[in-house]
């Protein structure tokens, strides 16, 4: 589903990422270890296309596949009756070039990316913010925009899921948020956008125990499908409790060191990087 | 009897559009005047009428542990200008929050006066303009601090957003401090969108246009947030923007 092969980045000159490959095929979630500063948050802006994140080598294949299960998720099947033009107009199947896409029609193919510092925006409440950009989404994989009122509940389901406020959603976005509301506020996007894959960025750090068992049971629910697919950068293994990675990577010095089944994890968070990387 | 006329060699009318000024002086020449007693709160939204000129000339003065806040939303389509002086007693705290949004040949300016006389008073100022066209928006903005008045916290941030090459924007906060134990800061920027909120919008499916458009709404809007009720003011302002943008 995500096919990265030989990967190089730079920022501001600086080599970053020195020949990532990695594959995370659909119905899995994939894990990324590493210390401070071995290219993980690179990695992710990367796939999301930052301007300034040069990749000087290697490529990036998304191919949102086909689905064939019926979507759990009510609100977003009353709100889309059209389910199945939704996913004809996803490029089913097709091989998309994830790197030569704008940041925004990565999003409209499927694609999320959870931020380790989701942003502020004063003056712009969450609900706006939001529904203009499904709305966006939609409108440019030709399916129908959703009214006020059909996002409102879309929004106010998926808060409720994910144990916010869903008064918070009238607030500008991130705005006076704590740092575990706006992972959990991520976590939100992430239903009401319900992309095909998710690279989520240290969505961990930040968050108390309660939190961290919320938004590890919200992966779970939004990702966890046989068409979706999952990358997830972590620090510690404890997010990793909750959500159970099918394979587990280990980038240091900007390259893939280590991989291994969800056992390399306990390995990891036992020995460190420098005795698990070496 | 009628103040004198102004002219552009006085500092605080130096960017104005006196030829539209001119057949309305007299209704504005004296500046209102308005009062907050002691222990009391103000708050107003300023919102233009429909004029091409528009003057409000303020005086406001703050008793002891007083506090006003005034939002003001400054989009007269040839001439506006808000102008407020005000006194902090001890205790007082002031805060404004204003936009320019100029469009066309436009003038639009805000100027400020506020002079903390007792202990302990606190000032905000936030200025927002966005213009486009060869419009012009203007904050000059004087902080005084008398002798005496210590532990004031005042604090000035002039943000111009300006969408075309021929647009100019004005931003001049001054200080004249006698006491030695003070805050007083000031910023101001001209120029771009912040990169990284536009990465943010647009990584989460809005097309470059359109996040401008909603991050330049944000810039002005986002004055308002702290407003008892900002949604008359929000929906004058968007209506403004959309002119502009």
């Amino acid at each position: 589903m995500l096919e990265i092969t030989n990967l190089h980045a730079t920022v501001a000159d600086k080599p970053i990422l020195n020949g990532v490959s990695l594959h995370v095929p659909a119905g899995e979630v994939h894990a990324i270890m590493g210390p401070n500063g071995s290219g993980k948050s690179t990695l992710a802006y990367v796939l999301a296309g930052r301007p300034g994140y040069e990749v000087t080598e290697g490529s990036v294949t998304f191919t949102p596949t086909r689905h064939c299960e019926e979507r759990s998720d009510e609100a977003i099947q009353s709100a889309a009756p059209d389910a199945g033009l939704l996913r004809s107009a996803r490029n089913d199947g097709e091989a998309l070039d994830l790197l030569a896409m704008e940041p925004h029609e990565r999003a409209a193919a499927g694609l999320f990316l959870g931020f380790q510092y989701p942003v502020e925006i004063p003056g712009i409440s969450y609900l706006q913010f939001l529904r203009e950009s499904l709305n966006s989404q939609r409108r440019s994989r030709g399916e129908a925009e959703l009214s006020a009122a059909e996002f409102i509940k879309l929004a106010r389901e998926q808060a409720a899921q994910l144990g916010m406020d869903a008064e918070m959603l009238k607030r500008p976005v991130n705005v006076g948020f704590s740092g575990g509301e706006k992972k959990r506020a991520e976590m939100v996007q992430m239903g009401i956008m319900s992309p095909r894959f998710a690279v989520l960025d240290e969505t961990d750090s930040g968050l108390d125990i309660d939190a961290l068992k919320s938004v590890g049971a919200g992966i779970n629910r939004i990702m966890r499908a046989p068409d979706k697919g999952v990358l997830l950068i972590t620090h510690y293994q404890r997010l990793l409790d909750y959500v159970e990675p099918d394979r587990v990577h280990v980038l240091n010095a900007g390259r893939i060191v280590r991989s291994g089944g969800p056992e390399l994890a306990k390995e990891l968070e036992r020995e460190g990087y420098a005795e698990a990387a070496a | 009897m009628t103040a004198p006329f102004p002219t552009h060699r006085q500092e605080e009318w130096r960017y104005a559009d006196l030829d539209a000024l001119r057949p309305v002086w007299e209704q504005f020449a004296e500046p209102v005047t308005m009062t907050v007693a002691a222990g009391e709160e103000l708050e107003e939204a300023w919102l233009a009428a429909g004029d091409d000129v528009q003057l409000r000339r303020v005086q406001l003065a703050l008793g002891e542990g007083a506090s006003a806040r005034i939002f003001a939303l400054n989009i007269a389509q040839v001439y506006g200008r808000i102008e407020l002086e005000v006194s902090l007693a001890q205790g007082a705290a002031f805060e404004l929050f204003a936009a320019n949004i100029g469009t066309g040949l436009s003038t639009n300016e805000i100027v400020t006066n506020v002079r903390h006389i007792g202990v302990g008073g606190r000032s905000r100022q936030t200025v927002r303009s966005v213009l486009n066209g060869k419009a012009v928006g203007s904050y000059l903005g004087k902080v005084e601090v008398a002798r005496g008045a210590q532990q004031t916290d005042a604090e000035q941030s002039v943000k111009a957003m300006l969408l075309d090459r021929g647009a100019t924007a004005n931003c001049k906060p001054e200080l004249e401090i006698f006491a030695d134990d003070v805050k007083c800061a000031h910023g101001a920027t001209v120029g771009e969108l912040d990169a990284m909120q536009l990465f943010y919008a647009e990584s989460r499916g809005l097309d470059p246009a359109s996040a401008r458009a909603l991050l330049l709404e944000g810039f002005v809007t986002g004055l308002w947030d702290s407003a008892t009720d900002g949604d008359a003011i929000c929906a004058a302002a968007r209506d403004a923007l959309r002119r502009v943008v």
